[in-house]
């Protein structure tokens, strides 16, 4: 599916962009639900499941994503935060950016089942960072991954267990995902 | 954040707060079992050690270790460094070993400054503590500390009196403090007696008085600076004795403190001459936790100056490798 | 052989033709009418000033002992290039010049070189420890006439010593020249003492340390009977002192440095020992108040204190390197851009403090003469609107601490001439 083939969308609410909006916040709401199921499915229930969000825009995904998990279960899901600056491969290229927390549940990842949850997947190097930090703070049993966005072009043999949304985009576009908890409303905006 | 950190006045109070955040996360990684983060991996670090120094250099060491970086150590004792040979062909050999950060102490104020600006090296310098002059990360692991006590670990530190006691004029923790504090938003008091304090000092940023007492009335914070008894010898106070009770920290000068206030100190301590030992180990001391919140604020400034160094800081261009959202989140 | 200087004008007065012969100046015309004969020399004067030659009361020429900084034969090259054509060679080389036959084998050096005279300065004190007096008759009767006497690198404390020394010299019309430091308020001492150096965190050099030593000196001299004369003058209160001096008759010289004429204490900033001197350099008013002394007769000399230092006692951190600037070949520019420029001084000023007075002091016979028939055609031509770069590869000194270094200099020498032999010519040695 090209650009052209997407359904058209309206301009994003943010003023100085140029961009189509792919996503709103209600198909951002329908997105996590199903991810939801789709996990507590495969799983087979939520007994050893820890939802881990990485930082910046996957933890408040990964909030909503284990709130409607306890909904469906009745029981509450252990979510937490997992920062991967220290971790990436880049700092000679990037520079130094600023560290946000790391909050690993009370009971740890030990032999549990991890869910690792981002807002976008593009290169995979995020991922592969975060795979790193997560054998420094621990040995789950398996780990899983669950993207709202999969942009294509990665650049390492990884893949998401769970996408909300494939779009094919050239690597010069940019793709935004704002969250109502960090940027006031929730969109998925693609521009270039 | 400028290529180098030779002065506390270097750090802008962004840049200040950036590196106590970033320490602050630093802090909990190391509450793990592994305690090791790959950041700084193929780096080489070198710690060039003039002046003895145990406690800094072990920091230093420790923090370099953390971030996975390579540390090469030259200490004054048992090198070529002893034998006399000079700051210039030191840097020259380190160079030629390619080192991407010196981590320098010095008996003479500016040598950082000259191993920086001469051409000599290539790489960050960090100033560890250069003569009477400065000791920025020793500033920044005290800020540190008087965050994490006096406004719950964020932020700056806006209004918090802090009192700094002892031989000002010899003091490289000092004059950092002073400058940091005041970046930070702080206001500090130097006492000590006129002998022990610099020529000029009307014009640094800070309150001065020769009465410990008035100065500590309500303070949140006092930080006592050593004392050599030594300095009797040059007549800059007549006895230990005289100096220990006007300017000493006892029990009931510590109790003018305000509520929660902390006492500090950077080591090593006189016990007895500035310090009293009840009040060293006391419940208001918080001397030992400043060393280990220096591991984690020199890791800190590490990863800051090192990324710095060849990065252009947080860009907002995208790369190859990594997608513009990546680089915003 | 007869040469003709054409086209020059004397103290920037008109325009003349200057015939010399024998080292004597035999004619002085309005210019374009001498008449030139063949087998005659010709040095084209431009238009330029043309002055005494200068003349130098206060330089290390480091020989013997430390000739890997500098020799007597480059020293006085560069000398001849900053337009000077005599200086007085400090004595504390190794050894140190406090017998008859040290100081006669450095004026003797000084004439094998040729660029200019030397006359080596006496120790006070033997080995400049400040304990006795060194045989300062013996230096004063050798073939060097020795008849200024210094320790300068240190100070002579000891209040009786220099009570004995103004007292000694009289005999010989010779003269003391202090190198005031108090050492017990000096030690350590790297930068000026005041809020700077408190800052930087390098030990102070008070004021005071200066200004005292001073005040007690021309007190001794006075009360003895005796001249004083007070090396590299740096502070706005020694410079008051001097003044108040001489309202009552104290028979007090003093000198200045180009130096201290135009850099201040905020060089220390940079850490970089090529700016580390002794006595350092000082705040703006002080500079300020030593220009004024300069412009009006309180201070009496230019001086340059030339200290060159092998390039590893100045590649370092501060404290490890050693005190002093290079000075010869940059000491008109700094006087020009200072004191010319800014209209404090005119040109017949110049002439009386780099030249004139320096040889009175000094009790030199044919140095520092009018430029007239039957005196010495020992001259100096100087181009005060040129503009140059300090580069010390260019220059014969074997040491490199300038503190201009890559800096435009305003005004140069052309012409050098002694006793009508010229050391320099268009800005070149000869």
């Amino acid at each position: 599916m090209t650009a052209a083939d997407m359904p058209p969308g309206r301009a994003s609410d943010f003023p100085d962009e140029a961009g189509s909006r792919v996503l709103d916040s209600d198909g951002i709401s329908r997105i996590l639900g199903r991810i939801a199921h789709e996990i507590l499915e495969r799983a087979h229930g939520a007994q050893d499941l820890v939802i881990l969000g990485i930082q910046t825009r996957g933890v408040p995904l990964a909030r909503r994503i284990a709130a409607r998990m306890a909904d469906i279960e009745g029981v509450p899901i252990p979510v937490g935060s997992l920062d991967i600056t220290m971790y990436r491969d880049d700092l000679s290229l990037r520079g130094a950016r600023p560290l946000h927390a790391t909050d690993v549940p009370v009971d740890g990842i030990d032999g549990r089942l991890v869910v690792l949850v981002d807002d976008v997947l593009f290169s995979g190097r995020t991922i592969r960072a975060a795979l790193d930090a997560l054998s420094d703070l621990g040995r789950p049993r398996a780990v899983q991954l669950a993207v709202l966005v999969d942009r294509g072009h990665r650049e390492l043999p990884l893949r998401a267990d769970y996408v909300g949304k494939n779009i094919p985009t050239s690597r010069d576009q940019a793709v935004r995902v704002r969250v109502v908890e960090v940027d006031g409303l929730d969109e998925v905006v693609v521009s270039g | 954040m400028s290529t180098h950190l030779l002065s506390a006045a270097d750090l802008t109070r962004d840049e200040a707060v950036a590196i106590l955040d970033t320490a602050a996360e630093l802090a909990r990684i190391s509450g793990r079992t592994v305690k090791k983060l790959p950041t700084l991996r193929g780096r080489t670090v070198v710690n060039l050690f003039f002046e003895d120094s145990t406690r800094t250099r072990i920091s230093f060491e420790a923090a370099a270790k953390r971030l996975s970086a390579d540390v090469i150590t030259f200490s004054a004792k048992g090198s070529s460094v002893s034998k006399g040979e000079s700051l210039k062909d030191t840097a020259l050999t380190l160079e030629a070993m390619g080192a991407d950060a010196v981590i320098v102490r010095h008996g003479a104020s500016g040598a950082p400054h000259r191993l920086a600006h001469s051409g000599w090296i290539d790489g960050v310098v960090v100033n560890a503590g250069d003569g009477t002059h400065e000791h920025p990360t020793q500033a920044l692991l005290d800020a540190y500390t008087l965050r994490h006590h006096l406004a719950d670990g964020e932020g700056a530190l806006d209004g918090r009196r802090v009192v700094i006691v002892g031989d000002v004029l010899h003091s490289r923790v000092a004059r950092s403090n002073v400058l940091l504090l005041r970046t930070l938003g702080a206001q500090v008091t130097l006492v000590a007696p006129p002998t022990l304090l610099p020529v000029g000092v009307e014009a640094w940023p800070c309150e001065i008085s020769y009465d410990f007492d008035a100065a500590l009335a309500g303070a949140d914070a006092v930080m006592m600076l050593r004392v050599q008894a030594e300095r009797m010898n040059a007549a800059y106070f007549p006895s230990t004795n005289e100096y220990s009770r006007r300017y000493g920290l006892d029990v009931r000068r510590a109790s003018l403190l305000a509520d929660g206030g902390i006492v500090m100190h950077p080591g090593p301590m006189n016990r007895g001459m500035e310090i009293s030992a009840e009040v060293a180990d006391g419940p208001r001391s918080v001397i030992v936790e400043q060393v280990t919140n220096g591991v984690h604020v020199r890791m800190a400034v590490l990863y800051r100056l090192l990324g710095a160094a060849e990065g252009p800081g947080a860009s907002a261009e995208p790369t190859l490798s990594g997608s513009f959202e990546e680089a915003a989140s | 052989m007869t040469t003709h200087m054409v086209n020059v004008r004397p103290y920037g007065e008109e325009a003349v033709d200057i015939t010399w012969r024998d080292g004597l100046i035999a004619a002085i015309a309005p210019a374009g009418t001498a008449v030139v004969s063949t087998g005659d020399d010709v040095l084209d004067g431009h238009g330029l000033i043309v002055l005494p030659g200068f003349v130098d009361l206060h330089t290390h020429l480091r020989e013997p002992g430390r000739e890997d900084a500098e020799t007597i034969a480059s020293g006085t090259a560069s000398a001849a290039l900053g337009g000077f054509t005599a200086v007085h060679a400090m004595a504390n080389t190794n050894p140190v010049a406090d017998t008859a036959g040290v100081v006669e084998q450095v004026w003797r050096r000084g004439v094998e070189a040729g660029h200019c005279d030397v006359h080596p300065v006496g120790a006070v004190t033997v080995g400049l420890q400040g304990e006795r007096l060194a045989e300062l008759g013996a230096m004063a009767d050798s073939a060097a006439r020795v008849r200024i006497f210094s320790d300068d690198g240190v100070c002579v404390s000891d209040p009786v010593l220099m009570r004995r020394a103004l007292e000694y010299v009289k005999s010989f019309d010779g003269v003391i020249a202090q190198h005031a430091q108090d050492p017990r308020l000096t030690e350590g001492a790297q930068m000026n003492e005041g809020e700077l150096s408190g800052v930087l965190g390098l030990r102070g050099w008070p004021a005071v340390a200066e200004e005292a030593i001073i005040a007690r000196d021309l007190l001794l001299a006075q009360h003895v009977g005796s001249r004083v004369h007070i090396c590299h003058l740096s502070t706005r209160g020694s410079v008051d002192i001097v003044r108040w001096a001489k309202e009552r008759g104290v028979e007090v010289t003093a000198e200045v440095t180009p130096h201290h004429l135009i850099l201040t204490e905020d060089l220390a900033r940079t850490y970089d020992p090529r700016f580390k001197v002794n006595p350092p350099l000082r705040s703006a008013d002080d500079v300020e108040a030593v220009r004024e002394g300069l412009a009006d007769g309180t201070i009496d000399v230019v001086a340059t204190d030339h200290a060159p230092h092998a390039r590893e006692d100045k590649d370092c951190e501060w404290a490890a390197g050693a005190f002093g600037m290079l000075g010869l070949e940059t000491a008109f520019p700094v006087v020009m851009e200072t004191m010319v420029g800014p209209g404090r001084l005119g040109w017949r000023a110049v002439a009386d403090r780099m030249s004139e007075k320096p040889a009175r002091i000094a009790r030199l016979a044919d140095q520092g003469r009018p430029i007239a028939v039957g005196e010495p055609a020992t001259l100096v031509v100087v181009d005060p609107d040129a503009r140059w770069t300090v580069d010390p590869s260019r220059s014969p000194s074997r040491s490199a601490n300038t503190p201009f270094l890559e800096r435009e200099m305003r005004g140069a020498v052309v012409h050098t001439v002694l006793r009508g032999r010229p050391t320099v010519i268009d800005g070149a040695l000869a």
